[in-house]
């Protein structure tokens, strides 16, 4: 194909598409207006049927749990994947770190890099954000039944504060604190907690995620919304625990693979 | 000015921040710069859902586009780095 055919290609098109975006364009409904009838029906009886403010976590860990279920899962495939992926290449590695001394930190087996300790101006704030940054995370994760927020959110920040330790100090504080079996057991035990609770509903003869415990008195409370608040806490352990592994996993895999040398 | 004449005024600038950002993130070629560029993109994006009244997805935007995506790509760009020898 010459050049100038490639170019014919592509006026044709992109031609197509243009028209083709502006033919969808021109069919969307105006600005601000949702036309769905989901949306209104929700907002009329989400806190009533719930007794959850945040009515997006409403929806999402109850009226449309079973697609939360298999989001939650994709995080997790891509955590197991990413750690037998760089488990494999990481055992290469050993192989040859080991006739060096095992014991020695990444960080003393490197030979041609010598990485400057971490200075002070950096460790105290790092430090002194970890315990916030904590809190702030198990909030959100806790509060997803009352508040815009939710597991997701607080499980990502959750592992934030790992790698705030990872800043502070050294990789071998960060793995200390966050072992990889630790991290392998939460993530599946906050995954299959999650599918758990769908199940216990089944028990009860209830269809599958069904919102099988005690509403509470007040909306908006901690304590009311029953399995909306529950779930939102399980998937703030799987999402924590995925995001440490999955960064965890590469910040190993830089360390040993800058150390092992070629 | 009403409250829904500055609302609007904010989204409209919001976006036009946006649609900026987009463009200097693709026009970014070197990596490390990249990444930084993306996290800051990632920010306006998370003010971008709040002015539309999202602060759930906004929340999601600031943790996952500003801080998680960046965090991983910069130990990507560790990893593939080649060493001063």
């Amino acid at each position: 194909m010459t050049p100038r055919q490639r170019r014919w290609l592509f006026a044709i098109a992109a031609a197509g598409l243009v028209a083709c975006y502006l033919w969808a364009f021109a069919g969307l409904p105006g600005f601000g207006h949702y036309p769905g009838p989901y949306g209104p029906e929700i907002l009329k009886h989400a806190i009533a049927q719930t007794n959850a403010t945040g009515v997006v976590s409403a929806i999402n860990f109850d009226y449309r749990g079973f697609d939360t279920v298999g989001e939650e899962f994709i995080l997790f495939t891509a955590a197991a994947g990413m750690s037998v992926v760089l488990r494999k290449l990481r055992g290469e590695r050993e192989g040859r770190g080991e006739r060096e001394g095992r014991a020695k930190s990444p960080y003393d087996r490197a030979r041609n890099r010598d990485l400057p300790p971490t200075s002070d101006a950096v460790r105290m704030p790092t430090l002194a954000l970890v315990g916030p940054v904590v809190l702030i995370g198990w909030w959100l994760a806790a509060h997803a039944q009352a508040n815009p927020s939710g597991g997701f959110q607080g499980g990502v920040i959750l592992a934030t504060a790992f790698m705030l330790v990872y800043l502070s100090g050294e990789f071998l504080a960060f793995r200390r604190l966050s072992p990889v079996a630790l991290l392998d057991c939460a993530e599946a035990l906050g995954a299959g907690a999650f599918v758990a609770v769908g199940l216990a509903a089944v028990a009860q003869g209830l269809p599958y995620l069904d919102n099988f415990l005690p509403l509470g008195q007040v909306p908006g409370a901690v304590s009311s919304s029953g399995t909306i608040a529950l779930i939102s806490f399980f998937v703030g352990i799987e999402v924590a625990a995925a995001f440490t592994l999955i960064i965890g996993e590469l910040l190993e895999q830089t360390l040993l693979v800058r150390a092992g040398g070629r | 000015m009403t409250g829904n004449a500055v609302m609007d005024v904010l989204q409209v600038t919001v976006l036009v921040l946006v649609a900026a950002g987009a463009t200097v993130v693709v026009r970014t070629r070197e990596r490390v710069r990249l990444v930084l560029v993306l996290s800051a993109y990632g920010l306006l994006l998370a003010i971008l859902f709040f002015t539309f009244q999202a602060p759930d997805v906004a929340l999601s935007e600031l943790t996952v586009g500003a801080v998680a995506l960046p965090l991983i790509l910069l130990l990507a760009i560790a990893k593939v780095r080649k060493r001063p020898e």
